[in-house]
């Protein structure tokens, strides 16, 4: 089973921090992570690997910073990186992201295509279903298990709000995975040292089969108008009460505001 | 896919056998408020595929749709991501509409991108927010990104229809009392349709269906009152209403995914929303704070939550809940 998984290097969101004056990201300074959901997606494309065989193929879109990251997964076990990075490319919403990423993904034959569900920063979730789409595979998002693969087909457990799906589809295929899918394992001091150093594959827009009027901010559809942060609320008086007022507080309080009790 | 002569909105009925999701009637009543501060109205297109029966017609008509466009093969009364695809993009190619809607459901955010990618057009996620923008009047969407750190507010200027995912919860459905109803038109696929994917078995999630998002009163628990959820859905019951959670609880296993209220969860605007033991990470007031009321109860008076928060208790929430069960049980 060749595997290729789709990874982004992301900010440490819990700790990011916006310029009070114009509303932009400071990115500089900002230590970065692997998107947990795609830390679970190459844990789940090692487990697809150990019972099936094959290949996995990791590819980032971003700046040469994601080397790091891409090093990292090597040490976590998988066989081959690439990095699509190039000043054309930055501002692409998640259109041309996918473009830029299906048009790398289309010089090989893989059998699966995993995403992760969302990326912790964008938050779109769109990426995925969208590649899918740019491939002309079929794709599953939410997916909380990978059942079995067998004869070509993978049956998966999806997971929606309010019930869990079986579903059988052919590959090649595409699928998002939920946190639930894997758990990452963890790295062993062996493996960081052997392996981190193996030789990454560099791509840039030339390598690629895309036009400049479909990639970057030019050939991004959506547009970013403005950024900002939620105005604060204003402060609501606060009481320390005894467990007893407290609730009569609050029963009073529901009550005045259309007495539900 | 360029803008032609469109001139209207879609919405997306997301349903299930003709069991309509709440979120698109949500979807229906934004739409209608929207089309009316354009200076030349235009109109709120149901999207409905699958069997069609007059009672859906009104029931759309009511929350604000003004033409249904339906294509009725029985082959698509259940969702399907290829199918859906297929259909609703033949649709946009021969009505261009200036925008799209589509609910944030598994679903929604399972279909919509791979229509974008199919008829070249933007998409903004999880919109909280539209309006017109100046003189263009293209959707100006605002929506949250970096874990409800910062708001962005996207255009999509030249591509069309310009497209967004609202999750459930965020507007509100209302009937606007139509005095005639909707106008439909069938839209006639006639070519086979398959997908490669299988429905192998369904499993419903919980024998009792949470539906916190629909839900009057939410009763919601943290990581503070992870030992006394008892109490938590004992008071709920008392006064009528849902529990939910903060994810701290979901991702300790303790709650089911589908109580969790916030940026990865659901978005609810009860009339009252309870938080016990939350300290109120903007992830989680990201899914809340538009409920009409709130009150929290914090052992920590820092606790962000009180920002939000309509009546703030500073305490033990397992004590004070006690009472309350207690109050409400005499
Ligand atoms: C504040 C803000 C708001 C935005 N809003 C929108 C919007 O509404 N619509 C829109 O189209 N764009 C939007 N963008 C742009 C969008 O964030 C980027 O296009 C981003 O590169 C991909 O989107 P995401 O982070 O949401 O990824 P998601 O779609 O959430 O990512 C899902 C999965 O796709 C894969 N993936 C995503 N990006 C990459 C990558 N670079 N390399 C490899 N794999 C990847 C990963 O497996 C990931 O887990 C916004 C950007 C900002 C800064
Ligand atoms: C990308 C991303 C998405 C996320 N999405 C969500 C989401 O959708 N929903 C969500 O909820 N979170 C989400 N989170 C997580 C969020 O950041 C917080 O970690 C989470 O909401 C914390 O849950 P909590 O308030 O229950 O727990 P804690 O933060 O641990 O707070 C527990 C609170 O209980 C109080 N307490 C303790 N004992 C008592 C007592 N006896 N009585 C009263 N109070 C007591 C404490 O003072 C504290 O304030 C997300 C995070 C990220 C990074």
């Amino acid at each position: 089973m060749n595997i290729a998984v789709l990874v982004k290097q992301v900010p440490d969101t819990t700790e990011i921090k916006i310029d009070k004056e114009t509303g932009a990201l400071i990115r500089k300074g900002i230590p970065t992570i692997t998107n947990p959901d795609d830390l679970t997606g190459v844990e789940l494309a090692l487990q697809l690997k150990e019972t099936y065989g094959g290949n996995i193929h990791a590819f980032t879109m971003g700046p040469s910073s994601a080397k790091n990251m891409l090093r990292e997964l090597y040490a976590r076990g998988i066989d081959e990186a690439t990095l699509l990075s190039d000043k054309a490319f930055a501002g692409s919403d998640t259109w041309a992201t996918s473009h830029i990423l299906a048009s790398a993904l289309k010089k090989h034959a893989f059998d699966l295509v995993i995403a992760g569900r969302q990326a912790i920063d964008g938050d779109t979730a769109q990426v995925g279903p969208q590649v899918a789409e740019f491939l002309k595979i079929p794709h599953v998002s939410y997916v909380d298990r990978v059942i079995d693969y067998n004869d070509g087909m993978l049956k998966v457990k999806k997971n929606e709000e309010h019930r869990m799906l079986t579903l059988n589809l052919p590959t090649p295929a595409l699928i998002t995975v939920l946190d639930e899918a894997a758990k990452p394992r963890y790295m062993n001091m062996f493996d960081i040292f052997r392996r981190s150093h193996l030789p990454l594959n560099q791509l840039t827009c030339d390598d690629l089969d895309v036009s400049l009027a479909d990639i970057g901010i030019k050939g991004s559809p959506t547009k970013v108008k403005k950024t900002f942060n939620k105005s604060a609320t204003q402060k609501q008086p606060k009481q320390t009460l005894n467990p007893e007022q407290a609730a009569r507080t609050i029963l009073d309080f529901i009550e005045a505001k259309g007495g539900q009790s | 896919m360029k803008y032609t002569d469109g001139n209207n909105c879609f919405v997306y009925i997301d349903h299930d056998e003709g069991t309509i999701n709440q979120v698109s009637l949500e979807l229906l009543t934004e739409a209608k408020h929207l089309m009316k501060r354009l200076k030349a109205p235009e109109k709120v297109v149901a999207i409905w595929l699958g069997t069609f029966t007059d009672d859906i017609l009104k029931m759309l008509g009511d929350y604000g749709a003004d033409h249904i466009i339906t294509c009725e093969r029985e082959d698509l009364n259940q969702y399907d991501v290829m199918k859906h695809t297929t259909v609703i993009s033949e649709m946009i190619d021969a009505y261009h509409p200036q925008s799209m809607l589509i609910g944030g459901t598994v679903k929604g955010r399972e279909l919509a991108p791979r229509i974008s990618a199919r008829v070249h057009t933007g998409l903004t996620a999880d919109a909280t927010q539209i309006d017109l923008d100046g003189e263009t009047h293209h959707l100006a969407i605002t929506r949250p990104a970096f874990g409800g750190n910062l708001y962005a507010t996207i255009i999509t200027p030249d591509h069309f229809p310009q497209m967004a995912t609202i999750r459930p919860g965020v507007f509100e459905a209302k009937t606007f009392g139509h005095t005639s109803l909707p106008t439909q038109e069938t839209f006639q696929y006639d070519k086979a349709l398959h997908s490669p994917i299988e429905v192998m078995a369904i499993e419903e999630k919980d024998t009792k269906r949470t539906n916190i998002a629909d839900a009057k009163l939410i009763v919601s628990a943290g990581r503070g009152v992870k030992n006394c959820l008892n109490l938590v859905s004992d008071v709920a019951a008392h006064l009528n209403g849902e529990v939910a959670s903060s994810r701290a609880l979901v991702d300790g296993g303790i709650m089911s995914k589908n109580h969790q209220v916030g940026q990865t969860g659901h978005t609810v605007r009860p009339s009252l929303y309870i938080a016990c033991g939350i300290s109120g990470a903007v992830q989680h007031t990201a899914g809340m704070d538009k409920s009409d009321t709130i009150i929290a109860i914090n052992t920590d008076e820092n606790a962000p939550i009180f920002d939000v928060a309509d009546l703030g208790i500073v305490g033990d929430a397992q004590a004070i809940l006690k009472q309350l069960q207690k109050q409400l049980d005499a």
